[in-house]
């Protein structure tokens, strides 16, 4: 029974960890402790001084107060919460990976070639010419793939000061274009859910940049006139940018090098299972076809001439850098792995099993999904119920909730994602999960959650009166 | 499993994906998929799957082909020893496998985690915010400039660097500026520090930012920060000090020298040298607070009155704001901080200060014994360092950091007759061992 699943109980134990600051707290002068002038030197430095053993157990209780994907289910939509296999883990830990960017190409042919066949998969998966792997995340992928088109633009003569982007796109496509120095346009959804080919046509022109696209969409929807959509944008002098969110819906079953998009970036900490880490490390390597090769961020890697040995190069027009060194670069040997683990039919069954997945969960939810047919991902409604509420109850049903109220194109949205990794039996308690709080009281809904490590926490008053360290509590 | 050649980590029985298939009322998997036929894959990548064991086999075996080196590199990426603790409690599957903390309420272990790091920051600093992480330092100065630009009262476009700054760091800076519609210029250096004179005469109201680093990209510390900060002040113009989270357990805090923002490497700590892996720290004064890039916890209560931790002033985040966010960040480096909060911890504020000091003890040591070599001279700058220091060589520098790296060691060549060392608890005692080598090729 779904009740007994719950993690955290209030009975359980005390849920109030104390600061580290609490617990221990030392001052050291440090102008009688440097060998430095006192002018160059601060006087002290206050910190935490816990011994090892209170260190532990510090960060030992706060990991019992987070859930993770090891904990149970993460539906987020969107968020693509795999399974993290432990073995990835090992092979980054090795120490001969762990060694300075500045070290020359010729002493670090490890590193070039697992570099260089990382590339090769990714663009064999997404149907690209050319991948770097230097962009930390998915955005910085964004913001890569978008430099890169603004640069081929430049390089053309074109003067091209607008990205379309349809209203239901990830949050990170405005903000990429913005700080790109590009004004946005706002493509209204069509009435399936899809791009509205007619409002498209009206939206591109001389000024389009590019387009960037999510394919499925954030409704689980793939835009079956994608072709269309690609000749329309292509046909005004623009690019198309694919956001590969939404990639794990894809693999081994469509590329979007196929489907006409010039540039894309893929998240590596969703569709290739490295860790999410809380909040990072991820990785963002984009892709790109033959034309844009030229612009990618410096250095890109190469086979050399005749050896059989792997160099580091700077491509002709460079946007130059995105990230101080090479990326994330223990988050791509993960990558690496997991791609070579799962090979051809482990990537399609990926795929094609998020898919079922999601159409399964989706059968066997009370609430209402109004879009389809989906694929990867859906957004039920909660109807007349707040979804931030049915979230909260679902978490003391022993499940993380999905993604609420957005996007904005379904009222009062639960966009869900369960992922591969999830079996029937995992399903069938989400789905009760599911239906259990959407079908609860109001009282219960509202006062929800409750058998979690805290209560409903006040937003409005963390925001309207910011306290951000413990320096700021002791000060109260 | 779902037959042999499924993924792995895919539970599905055969019978399971049948019943699924049933309840769903489709015949197969395909029948699912709402992809046109004309740009369907249908072809294979050629790529075999393959056992747990040959991949770590073969990636070990890879790696292994690196050459085995004694590294004396930083000029931005540092490796000092981790201890154990911190790989331990960070590969916590609670920590390691978890999201971004969107519901709080199972969130309250990472949420604390990452409030005490900020709270670590901003003691360093001095300033009044720190976020929970930026991708590296160089990501940071960038989102420092557009915050700059957001902010500044007047006009202009300049944000002026040191002349001596690392080519990475500028170039990604670089990318930044030119979306916000800022140009970059660098100011002169003088000795291995800022030129503060050519500084103030080149600062007039077109800058909007004025960046200085210390230490310094050559390891060099800034001996005039307050001065610098007062010339950022006179062209109202943002002061952005670059340092990274061991130094500033000793040097000059940077509040107290007038820096509006810090950015800089903070994973100095919790994680080895990893090809440039890091984690970048943004604080600033309490003024920007609803300007700051990225992620901000913060603390509240909740419906039962006690303490708790949750993200807040999202409405400043890409998530909400969309293109008036203030920067496109979503996923950052939120384990590495928390790495480097347990690093921290671990140390204590006694061995934050040991370990820094040591920094600057050990280069001043290995440069005394470098420039005992003839044909060597070091330190190039006549400067407190910290870690790292230039070295003056008569000949080639390319040649002779290619005849060391024949020895085994790893130096960095920043110039025709340049070279540049640098030292951590971690290669220290090797110091010796890289005085000969250098004795021996020049």
């Amino acid at each position: 029974m779904i009740h007994d699943q719950a993690r955290y109980t209030r009975e359980d134990e005390a849920v109030h960890e104390p600061l580290l600051s609490e617990k221990t707290e030392e001052t050291v002068d440090v102008s009688d402790a440097s060998p430095l002038p006192d002018d160059l030197t601060r006087e002290s430095l206050t910190l935490p001084a816990p011994s090892e053993p209170e260190v532990a157990r510090h960060y030992t209780r706060l990991s019992q107060m987070n859930w993770a994907i090891d904990s149970g289910p993460y539906p987020l939509g969107s968020c693509t919460m795999k399974y993290n296999p432990k073995f990835t883990e090992d092979v980054a830990a090795d120490p001969n990976a762990a060694v300075h960017p500045d070290r020359s190409g010729r002493s670090v042919q490890g590193i070039l070639e697992l570099q260089y066949r990382l590339q090769e998969f990714l663009g064999d998966i997404g149907g690209m010419d050319a991948v770097t792997l230097q962009p930390p995340a998915g955005a910085a992928g964004e913001l890569t793939g978008i430099l890169v088109a603004k640069a081929y633009h430049e390089h053309h003569g074109n003067d091209r000061s607008e990205v379309v982007i349809p209203a239901s796109a990830h949050g990170t496509n405005f903000a990429t274009a913005a700080t790109a120095g590009y004004d946005v346009v706002e493509l209204p959804s069509g009435e399936d859910g899809r791009v509205d080919v007619e409002a498209l046509e009206a939206a591109v022109g001389d000024d389009t940049a590019a387009l960037m696209l999510t394919n499925p969409n954030t409704v689980g929807l793939f835009e079956r006139d994608i072709t269309e959509i690609a000749d329309i944008v292509h046909d005004a002098g623009g690019l198309l940018y694919y956001d590969g969110a939404n990639l794990n819906a894809l693999l081994g079953r469509g590329r979007p090098g196929d489907m006409g998009f010039d540039v894309m970036h893929y998240n590596v900490h969703k569709t290739f299972a490295t860790p999410h880490g809380g909040g990072g490390p991820g990785a963002g390597p984009v892709g790109v076809v033959d034309e844009l090769a030229e612009f990618l961020p410096t250095p890109r890697v190469r086979k050399t001439e005749g050896n059989g040995g792997y160099e580091r190069f700077e491509p002709e027009n460079t946007i130059g850098k995105v990230h101080g060194f090479a990326g994330n670069w223990l988050v791509l040997i993960k990558a690496y792995a997991y791609i070579a683990r799962l090979g051809d039919e482990g990537l399609a069954d990926a795929a094609a099993k998020a898919v079922l997945n999601a159409n399964y969960l989706a059968e066997r939810i009370d609430l209402d999904v109004p879009y389809g047919p989906f694929h990867h991902e859906f957004a039920a409604t909660a109807g007349d119920r707040d979804a931030a509420d049915v979230a909260k109850r679902m978490l003391d049903f022993g499940v993380h909730p999905p993604t609420t109220k957005w996007p904005e194109m379904v009222p009062e949205a639960m966009l869900t994602e369960p992922t591969e990794i999830e079996g029937k039996s995992s399903l069938d308690d989400l789905a009760e999960a599911f239906n259990l709080a959407y079908a609860d009281t109001d009282e219960a809904l509202s006062t929800s959650p409750n058998r979690t490590a805290a209560g409903r926490i006040d937003q409005v008053g963390a925001a309207r009166s910011p306290r951000l360290s413990w320096q700021a509590l002791e000060e109260e | 499993m779902s037959g042999a050649d499924g993924s792995p980590y895919a539970p599905h029985t055969d019978a399971e994906t049948a019943a699924m298939l049933d309840a769903v009322g489709v015949a197969d998997e395909e029948a699912l998929f709402d992809i046109p036929d004309a740009i369907a894959f249908d072809e294979e990548f050629g790529i075999d799957a393959r056992s747990e064991r040959d991949i770590r086999t073969e990636c070990s075996r890879l790696f292994g082909r690196n050459d085995d080196l004694t590294e004396f590199l930083g000029r931005g990426h540092y490796g000092h020893y981790v201890p154990s603790v911190v790989d331990h409690l960070s590969d916590r599957a609670e920590f390691l496998t978890s999201y971004t903390q969107y519901q709080p309420e199972i969130s309250q272990g990472f949420l604390q985690a990452l409030f005490e790091y900020q709270s670590i920051l901003v003691e360093l600093t001095g300033l009044d915010v720190a976020n929970c992480s930026m991708y590296d330092a160089a990501t940071a100065l960038g989102e420092a400039a557009t915050l700059a630009d957001r902010v500044r009262s007047t006009s202009g476009d300049v944000v002026l660097v040191p002349e001596q700054l690392r080519e990475g760091k500028r170039a990604v800076l670089e990318n930044y500026c030119a979306g916000a519609g800022l140009t970059v210029e660098s100011y002169p250096m003088d000795d291995g520090n800022a030129d503060v004179d050519a500084l103030a005469e080149r600062a007039d109201a077109d800058v909007v930012m004025v960046y200085a680093e210390n230490p310094t990209v050559r390891g060099c510390i800034e001996e005039r920060l307050a001065a610098i900060g007062e010339v950022a002040d006179d062209a109202d113009a943002l002061f952005t000090l670059g340092s990274d989270v061991v130094s500033l357990a000793v040097l000059q805090e940077p509040a107290s020298v007038g820096a509006d923002v810090v950015v800089g490497e903070a994973g100095a700590l919790g994680l080895p040298t990893a090809y440039g892996m890091g984690l970048g720290i943004f604080a600033c004064s309490d003024d920007f607070i609803r300007q700051v890039p990225g992620r901000l916890v913060g603390a509240s209560e909740d419906a039962r009155g006690d303490r708790a931790f949750t993200l807040t002033l999202q409405t400043r985040e890409q998530h909400i704001r969309k293109e008036r966010a203030t920067s496109n960040i979503c996923t950052n480096q939120a384990w590495v901080a928390l790495r480097a909060a347990i690093h921290a911890a671990t140390l204590g504020p006694d061995g934050l200060v040991d370990l820094a000091n040591d920094c600057v003890r050990e280069a001043a040591d290995l440069a005394e014994r470098i420039d005992d070599v003839v044909g060597a001279t070091a330190p190039v700058h006549d400067r407190h360092h910290v870690r790292e220091f230039a070295v003056r060589v008569d000949q080639p520098a390319a040649a002779v950091a290619a005849d060391l790296e024949a020895e085994g060691f790893a130096v960095h060549m920043i110039g025709e007759h340049l070279l540049q060392v640098c030292v951590t608890d971690l290669n220290a005692e090797r110091a010796d061992d890289l005085v000969a080598a250098i004795e021996e090729v020049i």
